[in-house]
């Protein structure tokens, strides 16, 4: 178990999920949270980042006289694009998330539950307009999919929870939560277990979280 | 064979009450903001609108919802911190809203434009969009039937047309142009220039024109609103 004393800043947890995602793949980093990843990515891992709104070999923000109304991300933030770089239509763009050539997609989420079912649309407020968006294509399309998200809500809630209490946005879906107290693994065989934590104990965690965990 | 209009007002002059009319667009890159505005001036009514949002700020697609003449939107996105407007309408029972997951959305209109019945997809499997729909378990996988679009009008924007209506289009500005071209009786694209025939690489052509009826030049098209 690789663990610290504390939990992890934003900033250390971005580089832990940049540091295991593997060389050479393909991957979608989610709008919030999961764009720091791409702060920590290395040269070397010869990550090229995909886009839904029709691009792969995306690069960083724009700035100054390079930001370009024609040029952005998922977020519709501007960006710039790297050597190499190639651009297709939306239909292409989910295909080739949904037809699973993507290695990584991370997202945040509101929850995740033991066996993997996240929720990152909707809170379900009866009075909210919906929107979807990308996230149902994405919680399903990527071979694996990673949150990226704080373990405890604002009132200490925990987020991973035995059943889902907001909508789903896919089922069975997460294959990993990394959380600043702790990294959980979700095996669709053998369920929820703890891959390292930061701070906390497994006991503690246990207890805080309502759940009988156990480590990978 | 594409035809060639001196202004957007003509482009759109023939789009019908009840229309179901595609707009292209992700957020501010590939919006037709010349042929909204022609369309707002136009004065057709009772739209379904199909666009990846549903509407920023107080112009383009907002402002066609303002002055009432959508009567649905379907579309995956339709809140955001400047869609005041379809909020307000939609609050007020004034526009349906037919919320469809992104990706669903740009096959359903892929499927529509190459003659598909529906098909089956995994997103939304199990969550409140598959809701009433039929399902099915293909190779272990649980997956909700899909229905294809099919519109009366497109209205899209591309960077450059040859007189045969050939496309190209620049960056992300592509996104939803190619599947929606395809996907509508009447395809209207406006493009910031046009060739010669033989003036585009063959090799490069995004959007055939076969699927190309009305094309109007804008030089400097406005700089679209920012979603």
């Amino acid at each position: 178990m690789n663990s610290t004393d504390t939990p992890l800043a934003k900033a250390d947890l971005a580089a832990l999920v940049a540091g295991d995602i593997e060389t050479g793949s393909f991957v979608n980093l989610g709008i919030g949270q999961p764009t720091l990843v791409a702060d920590h990515l290395t040269p070397e891992q010869h990550v090229t980042l995909h886009t839904e709104n029709g691009m792969l070999g995306m690069g960083r923000a724009a700035v100054g006289d390079e930001i370009d109304p024609d040029l952005i991300n998922a977020g519709k933030i501007p960006v710039v694009e790297n050597p190499g770089a190639a651009y297709f239509h939306h239909a292409d763009s989910f295909a080739m998330m949904r037809g699973g050539h993507l290695d990584v997609c991370v997202l945040g989420a509101f929850q995740v539950s033991v066996r993997g079912d996240l929720a990152n649309w909707s809170t379900g407020a009866p009075d909210a307009i919906p929107a979807v968006g990308g996230a149902m294509d994405l919680a399903i399309g990527a071979r694996q999919t990673w949150v990226m998200m704080t373990l405890f809500g604002k009132d200490g809630t925990p987020k991973i929870v035995t059943d889902l209490t907001y909508p789903a946005t896919g089922v069975t879906c997460v294959s990993r939560v990394y959380t600043p107290e702790a990294v959980f693994l979700v095996d669709p065989e053998t369920g929820l277990s703890v891959r390292e934590t930061h701070g906390p104990s497994i006991d503690e965690l246990s207890e805080r979280m309502g759940l009988e965990l156990r480590p990978t | 064979m594409a035809r060639f209009t001196d202004s957007a007002a003509q482009a759109v002059a023939d789009v019908k009450d009840g229309a179901t009319v595609l707009i292209g667009g992700f957020g501010a890159a590939g919006q037709p903001v010349e042929l909204i505005e022609a369309l707002l001036e136009q004065g057709s009514t009772g739209l379904t609108v199909v666009n990846n949002n549903a509407g920023n700020g107080e112009v383009g697609l907002a402002a066609l919802i303002g002055a009432g003449r959508v009567a649905k939107m379907i579309c995956s996105f339709p809140r955001q911190s400047d869609s005041q407007i379809f909020d307000a309408a939609y609050r007020a029972g004034k526009v349906q809203l037919e919320l469809v997951p992104q990706g669903t959305l740009a096959e359903r209109i892929r499927a529509g434009g190459a003659g598909i019945g529906g098909f089956f997809t995994p997103t939304g499997y199990g969550t409140p969009l598959a809701e009433g729909k039929e399902t099915r378990v293909i190779d272990g996988r649980g997956q909700v039937f899909e229905s294809p679009i099919r519109a009366d009008v497109a209205l899209v924007k591309a960077l450059t047309a040859d007189r045969l209506g050939n496309l190209v289009y620049r960056k992300t500005a592509r996104n939803f142009g190619p599947v929606m071209a395809a996907a509508a009786e009447h395809a209207i694209v406006q493009v910031s220039n046009v060739v010669d025939v033989g003036g585009l690489d063959p090799e490069v052509i995004v959007t055939p024109g076969i699927y190309v009826d009305t094309v109007v030049e804008i030089p400097h098209p406005s700089a679209p609103v920012s979603a």
